[in-house]
């Protein structure tokens, strides 16, 4: 039996990885990818504690979060495409003004 | 209460509701009704007061009269103040001369003011000031008393600068206001301390608990008796707070009859004699009391020889009769004080009437050196002020010579220092008779100096009041000769000296009628009508003439001493620690505040998403260190639970 613990830290060294991509790379889509590489750590420790737990409200929050990244995966491709468009880069050093 | 209803909390308020009436809805109504209501509350009050003075006559109602269920005012710890009344003998006298002389005065009013356009609000504040100057009269405790006293002044302030348009009649108000704080401030201390050694501040009761403890004298008595002696001098405009009186002339002459001569200004002399088991308890304050009056007297009446304004004439008058009820206080002879109190607000209250009838007719002239040759235009101001005049120099048989002398009398038995008080009333009643006689002269007699100006007689509602005043002047004297220290006995205790009449005190009256005769001699030589050594003394005599001209200077030295040092002190704490240190601080710490969180903060608003990003990742790591502290620090340790399977 794997211990619950290897879950959780598996699911802490996600998130991390995460924050860190988030922090360090350039590229928006890299960024992008990062942000949902946090929300799969989260994901993992919820389903590790609803099985811990022996609970399923975990397992359905997951589902939610799913569909809420979903959204935002193609609202935020879109949103990439309409920067790329216009500014002609995709680096987040560049895109430092709130306007055009 | 036993025995008929006295309706005395009445007695303030009609003249408060007439206040009211007037105050609010004046400015509406036609005239006649202002005059109606500015009238009948005083009358009311009068009416009142002449009721219970008819009950004590006729035997119905027992002196003093106490309330036994006054409302109470403030009750906190020890603290009981309570809206009761003291009716005696003194505050019944008060209270008729108070109530009447202001009916009277309130009746001329009528036709000195006629033309004014703030009629309306003249009358709220005459009856404003007639409703504080009952209650202070009738007041059973100190405090209530004080309420009163602060009161007057107010209406006195509002009175003097009622013509406040002018720059001098508004300054007169604010100095009248401001060396009367002076007093008040003494009166105050005063008050506090009775009440830190008595427990209470209910005059009866004071009163009992020293009648409790007769070898209670001087100590902490004397310095309570100083200190209500200072807040009388401020009100009655004693030596050294005297310089608002003369000023205070600015206002209508009526208020002047009323507020500054008859009735206000002998508050303190009031204040004292209900006050004088205090002052009996201690030698040393007395002695200041008669130091006080007997110094004041003769030094008004110096400065009123050589004045030329008329009414400020009879301002040092007032000062220096008020000098005499106060040595007449400092000799114990408290009836006698008041006895000339009375008869001081018919004659000097006559004396302003009269001298406003004769500026009405000459058109607001107030100069002496230009009126003249009144008798014959203004026959009735004319024979009313002659009766005023006798009476204040102490003719018999006037009003003046019997109140005048039995504090000349009273004065001569006291002690050691007696004789030179004595001395000093008696000079300055010769000073008295010449400057009375001296305005009597110039003002009646002679030819007159203004020709242009045509002088007439005032209405009846003027002249009415005069020749009631000027009866009350004949009359009042010998009516209370004799009397009024029995009557006044039960509230202020007898005076050994008056209860003993012997040939000392006919002598020594007719050395003061001699004396004022002498005085009248020298204002006829140099008055009468061509005569020019009035001029040549002034030019062979320069020096004193000069320093009475300028009043020795008293205004002159304050302003100097006292009013500039505290205006710079005040600028100064104004313009440096109010306005730069204070504002100025303030205000530049806020703003120092603003602009250096502003440059802090304006560093973390770089735009750049990533440092954002950070910032975040960086508060959420704090949090998480935060919630956990705890369990990683604390005294669990690393204790989380593992659940395993």
């Amino acid at each position: 039996m794997i211990p619950i613990s290897w879950y959780l830290l598996l699911s802490a060294a996600l998130f991390c990885l995460g924050v860190v991509g988030f922090l360090i790379k350039r590229n928006v889509i890299t960024v992008f990818m990062s942000i949902e590489l946090m929300l799969n750590g989260v994901n993992l420790s919820f389903v590790t504690f609803a099985h811990m737990w022996h609970k399923v409200n975990g397992q359905i929050f997951v589902f939610f979060v799913m569909v809420v990244a979903a959204a935002e995966a193609s609202v935020g491709l879109a949103i990439i495409i309409a920067i790329f468009r216009a500014r002609g880069t995709l680096a987040v050093d560049r895109i430092d003004l709130m306007k055009l | 209460m036993n025995g008929p209803l006295l309706f005395l909390p009445f007695i303030p308020l009609l003249p408060f509701l007439g206040f009211l009436l007037n105050g609010v809805l004046g400015g509406k109504l036609p005239k006649p009704v202002v005059t109606a209501i500015g009238l009948l509350a005083p009358l009311g009050s009068f009416a009142l007061v002449g009721r219970l003075a008819y009950l004590v006559w006729s035997g119905a109602l027992a002196l003093p009269v106490v309330e036994p269920n006054a409302p109470a005012w403030i009750s906190v710890g020890n603290l009981h103040v309570d809206f009761g009344s003291v009716i005696d003998p003194l505050s019944l006298t008060m209270l008729l001369v108070v109530t009447g002389v202001g009916f009277l005065i309130h009746v001329y009013s009528v036709g000195y003011m006629h033309e004014d356009k703030s009629y309306w609000r003249y009358f709220a504040y005459l009856n404003l000031f007639l409703f504080f100057m009952t209650l202070l009269v009738q007041a059973g405790n100190v405090l209530l008393m004080f309420v009163g006293w602060e009161g007057v002044g107010l209406a006195s302030y509002l009175l003097i600068g009622f013509w406040y348009q002018k720059t001098v009649a508004a300054d007169a108000g604010k100095k009248a206001f401001i060396v009367n704080r002076i007093g008040d401030f003494g009166f105050l201390i005063g008050i506090f301390l009775l009440l830190a050694n008595f427990g209470t501040l209910t005059f009866r009761e004071i009163a009992a608990t020293l009648a409790a403890s007769p070898g209670w004298t001087g100590g902490i008595l004397t310095t309570i008796a100083i200190c209500l002696l200072i807040g009388a001098t401020g009100k009655s405009a004693q030596l050294p707070l005297y310089v608002w009186l003369p000023d205070a002339m600015e206002g209508p002459t009526p208020v002047s009859a009323l507020i500054h001569a008859a009735t206000m200004v002998t508050a303190g002399v009031y204040m004292i004699a209900r006050t004088h088991f205090l002052f009996d308890r201690s030698p040393v304050a007395m002695t200041v009391v008669a130091i006080v009056g007997a110094a004041t007297a003769i030094f008004a009446a110096t400065i009123g020889l050589v004045q030329t304004d008329i009414k400020r004439v009879l301002a040092y008058s007032t000062i220096s009769q008020l000098g005499y009820m106060f040595l007449g206080c400092g000799v114990a002879a408290y009836s006698a004080a008041i006895f000339h109190l009375m008869t001081h607000a018919f004659f000097k209250a006559l004396l302003f009437l009269a001298a406003g009838s004769v500026i009405h007719g000459l058109g607001g002239e107030q100069d002496l050196r230009r009126m003249g040759g009144l008798r014959k235009k203004m026959p009735v101001t004319f024979w009313t002020m002659t009766t005023a005049v006798l009476a204040i120099a102490g003719f018999f048989p006037f009003a003046g010579f019997f109140s005048k002398d039995a504090i000349l009398y009273a004065a001569f038995l006291s002690g050691t220092n007696g004789k030179i008080f004595w001395a000093v009333g008696l000079f300055t009643e010769l000073l008295t008779s010449f400057y009375m006689f001296r305005l009597w002269y110039l003002a009646f007699l002679g030819k007159s100096r203004s020709p242009e100006v045509h002088a007439h007689e005032s209405s009846w509602s003027m002249l009415g009041p005069l020749v009631i005043l000027a009866l009350l002047s004949l009359c009042g004297g010998w009516i209370g000769a004799g009397r009024m220290g029995a009557w006044l006995a039960p509230s202020v205790g007898t005076h050994t000296v008056e209860a003993a009449s012997n040939h000392l005190e006919w002598i020594l009256s007719g050395l003061a009628v001699l004396v004022a005769a002498l005085g009248w001699l020298i204002a006829h030589v140099l008055y009468r009508e061509g005569s020019t050594s009035a001029e040549k003394l002034a030019t062979s005599f320069s020096g004193p003439y000069k320093l009475l001209l300028h009043k020795y200077w008293v205004d002159e030295i304050y302003g100097a001493v006292i009013v500039k040092p505290l205006q710079a002190l005040s600028r100064f704490v104004l313009e440096w620690v109010v306005e730069y240190a204070i504002l100025g601080g303030l205000a530049w710490l806020l703003a120092g505040t603003a602009t250096f969180g502003g440059a802090v903060l304006q560093r973390w608003q770089s735009g750049n998403l990533r440092s954002y990003a950070a910032w975040l990742a960086m508060g959420a790591a704090v949090l998480l260190v935060f919630a956990l502290a705890p369990y990683l620090f604390g005294s669990h340790g690393l204790s989380m639970k593992w659940a395993g399977w």
